[in-house]
């Protein structure tokens, strides 16, 4: 009986509880912030590194299939993306489409899609 | 936000924030969602499990390192743990957007219920758009985005799992790689003070030269550190800038 629901409880526990604890804490401390405080100038920064930091990871070091292609072949997709968004005027759009085929352009060039 | 505008319903913003839905961020946080349940059917979560943790979790990263954990045969404590040093950074994301999303009359019981719609996505969109909003509807609005996010979500699990698993590597590979590079280019772009530029910096260049150092903490640190030393900087620079201001009068 408790092995059928187990798979679930440790979800319920180990998942949500572990997670959203952290999400009712931000609740709290963001309540006490106003909106033009200086510790509020604290905690976007703080906020931005660490999905910065998520984010850098997603490319250094990836997972799944990705990770077997060349770690030139993605910096160098993203930070010349990354270039060209800032010099044409920050487009979300170009800031994605740029990195993006020039990854599929790489991949294709070092014969990825053969393996 | 115009004055004017104070009149519409809250349902018409709930429903203006559900049409965020039909954007370029939501698409591709869906894409990478369908690679989630690709790796919960390769790790050997049932099509319910992996439907009830997207829902009950919703933050990716968290996500994977449960599926991690549980597959290498961890107790529930150890699970607990790993799972909750990777979203200890939801404390700082949802607490920096709560001060623009409340009211002096919302309830807190309601920012704790929308709460679990924040995840890197939804920050996205609430500090990029929340300010275009009445302040008076910024909740319902986040709301309407929000719900229908994590619920679209979890449908693509339930839908996607055993059929993700047959895509071709290099179409997978390539659809991973969407995630990172739309985030650099919006929170770059919705960045409008100088001290998220500079924290963005600090993130791209500590995060993965920490995860070199202390893979179990990298984002952490990366996230603490970079962000204090960030915010010392800016804080130096505008007290400069306004020594300088007041020196020259």
């Amino acid at each position: 009986m408790i092995d059928e629901y187990w798979t679930f409880i440790v979800i319920f526990v180990a998942g949500f509880l572990a997670t959203d604890v952290w999400r009712w804490l931000g609740v709290v401390a963001g309540n006490r912030l106003n909106e033009e405080s200086e510790a509020l100038y604290w905690v976007r920064a703080v906020a931005t590194s660490l999905v910065m930091a998520v984010t850098a990871k997603l490319i250094v070091f990836p997972n799944g299939t990705l990770a077997e292609s060349p770690l030139w072949l993605r910096l160098g997709a993203a930070g010349i993306g990354f270039a060209v968004f800032l010099a044409t005027g920050r487009k979300v759009a170009v800031g994605v489409a740029v990195p993006m085929a020039l990854l599929i352009a790489g991949l294709w060039w070092t014969g990825f899609g053969d393996r | 936000m115009s004055p004017d505008s104070d009149d519409r319903s809250a349902l018409s913003w709930f429903l203006t924030g559900m049409r965020g839905m039909f954007s370029l961020p939501a698409l591709i946080l869906m894409t990478s969602i369908v690679g989630f349940s690709a790796f919960a059917l390769e790790s050997g979560l049932t099509r319910a499990e992996a439907v009830f943790m997207s829902f009950a979790i919703w933050a990716l990263p968290a996500q994977v390192i449960l599926v991690g954990t549980m597959a290498s045969g961890a107790n529930i404590a150890a699970c607990f743990l790993a799972v909750t040093l990777s979203s200890i950074r939801m404390m700082p994301m949802v607490a920096s957007v709560i001060p623009e999303m409340r009211t002096k009359r919302t309830p807190t019981w309601l920012l704790l219920i929308l709460s679990h719609f924040v995840a890197i996505t939804a920050w996205v969109f609430a500090i990029t758009t929340l300010r275009n909003v009445p302040r008076e509807h910024r909740a319902v609005y986040f709301a309407g985005f929000g719900v229908t996010l994590t619920t679209s979500g979890t449908l693509v699990v339930a839908i996607f799992y055993g059929i993700a698993a047959s895509f071709p590597p290099l179409i997978a590979g390539v659809l991973f790689f969407l995630t990172p590079v739309y985030f650099n280019a919006s929170i770059w772009a919705s960045a409008s003070q100088p001290v998220v530029k500079l924290a963005f910096v600090m993130g791209v260049v500590l995060g993965p030269l920490l995860a070199l150092v202390t893979p179990e903490f990298d984002v952490l640190y990366a996230g603490i550190g970079g962000g204090t030393a960030a915010y010392l900087i800016d804080r130096w620079r505008r007290k400069k800038r306004r020594g300088t201001k007041a020196g020259s009068r």
